[in-house]
């Protein structure tokens, strides 16, 4: 058999090895088959931690805020807005925000729209949902060209807090 | 040799050579079986649809914990409002997935259209919020070619985004729609239980942000945990469950009109 036959072969050869030593050095270490088999569990086993350290949590929950404002804590809990987290209205009150020294800190944006308030109480009448118990207007009719902040207090949502 | 033989040759040191070594390695069944270690935690959701009001809040606090643009049309989580009238037309929709709530009580039919429902007309109208369903048999991550999309030991199914090529097929092969791409980052997105969290002690972030407590989530494989205990005992519903894949979010009071 003439060499120029094999030549091609050669070819071929020599480019399969050399992806197979890129691919040694390219893939982690960590690549692999992990607990759930080859189905489902082939992945690179540091991204698990990655997820797990590297994300930032943003939203801190009601018990952080009352760290610092016990009192609006208190007053709302006495009230149905009790059920809604501080975070939900003020925005979340991530790091960035508690890290800085208490005379450089940014405010939090705080939403006052009306829309953030219809979220809830624009009426519908779903029987079979949980809207269907909770007061609500037809914001076509009920005062259209304010915010609902202007006259009720979120803090104190019952007519007695009326502004 | 002859011709005959120089082929069979060449075929089988092509094939030989080309066989990649991970794949060598699933060969021997003894180390797959060494390599299921049973993991104590399975993380699965309640969704209870009776108390969902259909605020949105949950999707709010999802967009900004997990980073995804607001104004874009993409989420982690949403809502659906669902309406059947008396004449037994269903109406369905989840206007920008909820993300400001429903502050309105037209349908929204896209292409700028409403429709507008009295009252009257109502026979049943609830809503349903939407996540991934975390599945036990995940075909999202069957279909990945290169193991970027994968299911960690207690059940979350994970991307990692070094490693996402952006080829789009988790995306074609998950039933339930919950999956896109991330307009920043560019690669397969979809909500991961707020891994960050829960793995610290927290619940995720639409568990937080929801006023009525119409999600939950906790550890299935924890006798004591108040989510495992309805899950087990309690009569409740998944999404799809003709497709066989497990989905690992519960609902209360699923209708059949909820696809």
């Amino acid at each position: 058999m003439k060499n120029h036959v094999f030549r091609p072969l050669f070819a071929v050869i020599g480019l399969v090895v050399i992806v197979l030593v890129i691919r040694v050095f390219y893939v982690p270490k960590d690549f692999g088959v992990h607990e759930r088999g080859y189905m489902y569990g082939w992945y690179r086993e540091g991204n698990v931690s990655e997820w797990k350290t590297s994300v930032k949590v943003k939203y801190q929950g009601k018990e952080y805020c009352s760290g610092c404002h016990a009192d609006k804590v208190q007053t709302i809990d006495k009230t149905p807005h009790a059920i809604i987290q501080c975070e939900n209205c003020h925005g979340p009150a991530n790091d960035a925000i508690a890290d800085h020294p208490s005379e450089q800190r940014p405010k939090l944006t705080i939403d006052r729209t009306r829309a953030q308030c219809l979220r809830c109480h624009l009426k519908l009448v779903y029987p079979t949902s949980g809207r269907a118990n909770i007061r609500g207007i037809d914001p076509e009719k009920h005062n259209p060209d304010i915010e609902c902040v202007m006259c009720h207090n979120p803090h104190k949502p019952g007519l007695e807090g009326l502004k | 040799m002859n011709r005959r033989e120089f082929l069979k040759n060449t075929a089988k040191a092509v094939a030989g050579v080309t066989v990649p070594l991970a794949a060598i390695e699933i060969l021997s069944p003894a180390r797959v079986q060494a390599l299921k270690a049973d993991s104590s935690v399975r993380w699965a959701f309640l969704v209870d649809t009776y108390k969902c009001v259909g605020c949105g809040l949950c999707v709010k606090a999802c967009k900004n914990e997990n980073e995804i643009p607001y104004e874009a049309n993409v989420t982690r989580t949403w809502v659906e409002r669902y309406v059947l009238t008396k004449d037994g037309k269903l109406y369905a929709d989840s206007p920008k997935g909820a993300r400001d709530g429903f502050t309105s009580a037209k349908i929204d039919l896209g292409m700028g259209k409403f429709q507008d429902i009295r009252k009257e007309d109502i026979k049943k109208a609830f809503f349903v919020p939407k996540l991934c369903n975390q599945c036990e048999n995940p075909p999202c991550v069957q279909v990945c070619p290169v193991g970027a999309t994968y299911q960690a030991p207690d059940g979350v199914v994970l991307v990692d985004r070094t490693w996402c090529i952006g080829c789009g097929y988790c995306i074609m092969g998950c039933p339930y729609g919950v999956r896109f791409f991330h307009p920043k980052y560019h690669t397969a997105e979809k909500c991961n239980f707020c891994y960050h969290r829960i793995n610290k002690g927290l619940k995720t972030a639409c568990v937080q942000a929801c006023p009525f407590g119409a999600r939950q989530i906790g550890n299935i494989k924890d006798p004591n945990d108040p989510v495992a205990k309805i899950i087990t005992t309690e009569r409740v519903g998944i999404l799809k469950s003709e497709f066989g894949t497990k989905p690992q979010v519960f609902y209360i009071g699923l209708d059949e009109e909820v696809r």
